[in-house]
C-alpha cells in the first residue's frame, strides 16, 4: 500500500523516519534533512525562526507529493517541516521517498525539497546579534 | 473582510490581520487588493515577489474576492 505522510511539527525527529518510510515493496529509501546553517554570507547566525500559514502550507505539501507521485513510481513520501524557534544544527525540514529501485527516490527527494522551498508558505527569520532578517523577502 | 499576514507581511502592516471593511473600499479582485496595499503600506512594493491566497490557494490577479472568502498576503516564502 502506498502512503504519504504530510506535517508541520515544532520539533523534527530524524530517527523516526526510515521507520516511516520503510517498504516491503521498495529497494531504497532517499532522505533529505534541512538544519540549522551557523554562518550566512560570514555572518553568526544565533536562531531562525519559522512560521508558516499552516493550512495552505499542508495543502501545498500534499499536492507536492502527489505530483512527486505521477512523476516517479514511489511507495512512501513524506515531507514534514517544523516552525518555531531553531537553534544551530538543529532539523528544520525533512522529505523523503521509498521506491522499488534508487533511481526514482533520488529524483523524487530533490523534487521535494526544491519545490517545497519554492512554494510551500513558510518563512524563515534569520536572527543575528544586532539584527533580525526575513530570508529572500528583499531583491 | 479580513486579510491574514505572514512573515514580513506581518512586520511592514504591524498585526497579523487586517480588516479591510473598517472605513475603507473593500476591492473585487486580486489586482484591486494588490494596490490598495501598496498604497497603504509602500514598502509592499519592495519585495521581491508579493502573492495573495485566496481560500489557502495561490490566486492570480484576476481573481474576484468574496466576502467569505479567506485571504492571505503571501510574501517571498523561505521555508526549508
Amino acid at each position: 500500500m502506498e502512503k504519504t505522510i504530510v506535517e508541520i511539527v515544532d520539533y523534527i525527529e530524524p530517527d523516526k523516519v526510515y521507520a516511516e518510510l520503510s517498504h516491503s515493496e521498495s529497494g531504497g529509501i532517499c532522505v533529505f534533512v534541512g538544519t540549522v546553517r551557523e554562518f550566512t554570507q560570514g555572518e553568526e547566525v544565533v536562531s531562525l525562526e519559522f512560521e508558516a500559514y499552516e493550512n495552505m502550507a499542508l495543502k501545498e505539501m500534499k499536492k507536492i507529493a502527489t505530483e512527486a507521485k505521477a512523476k516517479w513510481k514511489l511507495n512512501t513520501v513524506l515531507l514534514r517541516h517544523a516552525v518555531g524557534a531553531k537553534e544551530i544544527q538543529e532539523p528544520v525540514v525533512v522529505v523523503g521517498a521509498s521506491a522499488a529501485h534508487r533511481d526514482a527516490c533520488f529524483k523524487a527527494c530533490r523534487y521535494l525539497i526544491d519545490t517545497l522551498k519554492e512554494r510551500v508558505p513558510i518563512w524563515k527569520k534569520e536572527l543575528f546579534k544586532n539584527k533580525s532578517v526575513w530570508v529572500s523577502a528583499h531583491p | 473582510m479580513e486579510v491574514l499576514l505572514f512573515g514580513i507581511a506581518k512586520d511592514i502592516v504591524g498585526k497579523t490581520v487586517i480588516h479591510l471593511d473598517e472605513g475603507g473600499e473593500v476591492p473585487a479582485s486580486v489586482s484591486e487588493l494588490k494596490e490598495q496595499l501598496i498604497s497603504s503600506y509602500p514598502e509592499f512594493a519592495k519585495l521581491s515577489s508579493l502573492a495573495i491566497a485566496v481560500n489557502s490557494e495561490y490566486a492570480t490577479d484576476n481573481v474576484s474576492l468574496g466576502k467569505g472568502d479567506e485571504i492571505a498576503i503571501i510574501p517571498p516564502v523561505s521555508g526549508g
